[in-house]
């Protein structure tokens, strides 16, 4: 069976955000950027169902700028079979990035779909839910357990409260929540070998998407600051301040 | 202009965050109607009814676990009449919803945190760290709230309550079963209080020890930081952050937490916030109200005296 697995290129998540001063956006120049962490696990998910013998070839695509192709050489090297880079400049919203996925799951016909639940930059949490709804798929969404059989997969998933399983007929849509796997580091080896590997160039136009942002961004502003407060020297000062200062208690 | 809010509901009653939605709904304008969707969930209907300003309650049984498939089959005809379709963003609101957006050839809005106008709000990005302002071009709205981001619609309204058919057909998605933690605790996003642990609680049974008294003695849902959680110290359902749950209780007791940024993004906006801490240079300590040096398994049981001896 084969996989697809979209991954994407985010502000390295150890780096700190700055806002623009004019307020445009968030500045992301000469920072590094790497793989989208909730990304990492789908890759890792997909090669360790290759490992199991029940996926066959993983394809890792990314929408993105020129640089996105380093993303997929990462997916690349931690075990993904070849790549495909759908180009575009510029912020792509998840409508369009799943409409874009769409084109390239009816061009390569893959079982199922692996996708982060959201990716650190805009936190949307909504790009595999919208191509499960374009291709007519099931979803299992913030995904902490798979069981890939023949014909269906079984999902356990992350929801208020605990887990929930459900059952989902093949193809499938999956999104990955933070204790499906922990990912694991690309060797050195497989870093070469990662650049022989293809990565097909595409554009939006090919699929037929337009990519204009269906939501104008009026402005990019930093979050109101919360002032520091006092420290207290022990526990009965600290109960003293709540109840009488705070008065929460 | 009318607006549709898909509760978020027990059964038997709706939670508070949907009368978050319903608040955030009027800031955009309209008539409003809630969509309870479920099992045997007449109740939830009934409760919904008599949150002020509703002009009437979508009650369809046979809904099940509110799947996304099912879902998408009931709302999606329903989007005709309304020019907004609104969800909490909790773990179901946030499964379901981009499905109808995308539907709909809507671009959602997730997360958002305050309404300037009928197509313009305000969203969180980039773990809080940022908030950004938009505009939507298109013709419907379709988007998750924050609910902790709104003061909840009180009780008052008598809407009438219509019967819709759940829609038939058969799905692609079957629900198996769940494990839903039984508990006497508050629910952790709409809790007054919350006591959270961090990774220098050093174990799963410290956590327990530890965190799970004082939250008991004070009424109080317990959280934890995703390093807790990650470290397996507490579920994932704990976790307070950008990636996991937003809270803004009365009162934030924060306990080995450094205060990494995405922690931080997730507990902000509590109204008084308390950090014990033996790194006096710790992160947390820059936004807590009441800061408390020291080793924490010497504070927290002292801190539990004093409250038992203040008559908490």
């Amino acid at each position: 069976m084969k996989v697809l697995v979209p991954v994407k290129r985010v502000l390295d998540y150890n780096l700190k955000v700055k806002v623009k001063s004019d307020q445009s956006g968030v500045d992301l120049s000469n920072l590094k950027m790497s793989m989208n962490p909730f990304c990492e696990i789908a890759v890792e998910e997909a090669v360790r169902l290759k490992e199991k013998g029940v996926v066959t070839e993983i394809i890792a695509v990314s929408v993105g700028p020129e640089q996105a192709q380093e993303t997929i050489r990462t997916a690349l090297a931690m075990g993904a079979d070849r790549g495909i880079l759908v180009k575009v400049d510029g912020d792509v919203e998840p409508l369009a990035v799943a409409k874009i996925l769409k084109g390239i799951v009816e061009a390569e016909g893959p079982q199922l779909v692996i996708l982060g639940k959201q990716a650190i930059d805009d936190d949307s949490n909504q790009t595999g839910q919208m191509l499960a709804a374009l291709l007519g798929w099931p979803q299992g969404t913030f995904a902490f357990k798979l069981d890939v059989a023949s014909d269906k997969v079984t999902v356990v998933r992350e929801v208020d409260g605990g887990l929930q399983t459900v059952a989902l007929e093949l193809p499938a849509i999956i999104t990955t929540d933070l204790r499906l796997n922990e990912p694991r580091y690309a060797s050195l080896p497989n870093i070469m070998k990662a650049k022989k590997k293809p990565i097909d160039v595409k554009a939006p136009g090919d699929y037929g998407v337009d990519t204009t942002p269906r939501l104008k961004v009026l402005k990019v502003t930093e979050p109101p600051k919360r002032q520091g407060g006092v420290k207290v020297k022990t526990a009965a000062e600290l109960v003293d301040k709540l109840k009488n200062e705070a008065g929460v208690l | 202009m009318a607006v549709l809010v898909v509760a978020a509901h027990d059964g038997a009653t709706v939670k508070e965050s949907t009368g978050k939605v319903v608040a955030a709904a009027q800031k955009i304008g309209g008539d409003i109607d809630i969509l309870v969707a479920g099992d045997n969930a007449g109740g939830a209907a009934a409760s919904a009814a008599k949150i002020a300003g509703v002009r009437k309650v979508l009650h369809a049984d046979g809904m099940g676990k509110q799947l996304a498939e099912a879902m998408e089959a009931l709302i999606v005809p329903l989007a005709a009449n309304y020019d907004a379709i609104l969800f909490a963003a909790d773990t179901t609101g946030k499964n379901v919803a981009p499905r109808i957006a995308a539907k709909l050839d809507v671009m959602q809005v997730s997360g958002l945190i305050d309404v300037l106008g009928p197509k313009t709000f305000i969203r969180p990005i980039y773990a809080g760290n940022a908030l950004t302002t938009v505009e939507s071009s298109d013709p419907k709205i379709v988007a998750t709230v924050q609910p902790t981001a709104f003061k909840t619609v009180g009780e008052g309204g008598s809407a009438a309550v219509e019967t819709i058919s759940a829609p038939g057909g058969a799905l692609k998605a079957a629900f198996v079963g769940e494990e839903i933690a039984k508990s006497d605790r508050p629910e952790l996003a709409g809790a007054k209080r919350v006591v959270s642990g961090g990774r220098a609680l050093g174990s799963d049974e410290k956590f327990k020890a530890v965190i799970e008294p004082l939250a008991d003695q004070l009424g109080a849902a317990v959280g934890a930081s995703r390093a807790a959680v990650d470290a397996g110290y507490a579920p994932n359902d704990y976790q307070v952050g950008q990636t996991g749950k937003v809270v803004a209780p009365e009162l934030y007791i924060a306990i080995g937490i450094s205060g990494a940024i995405q922690h931080l993004a997730g507990m902000k906006d509590s109204k008084v916030i308390v950090a014990i801490n033996k790194d006096e240079e710790a992160p947390i300590f820059q936004i807590a109200d009441y800061g408390l040096v020291g080793d924490l398994f010497t504070l927290v049981p002292e801190l539990r005296a004093e409250l038992e001896k203040a008559g908490v």
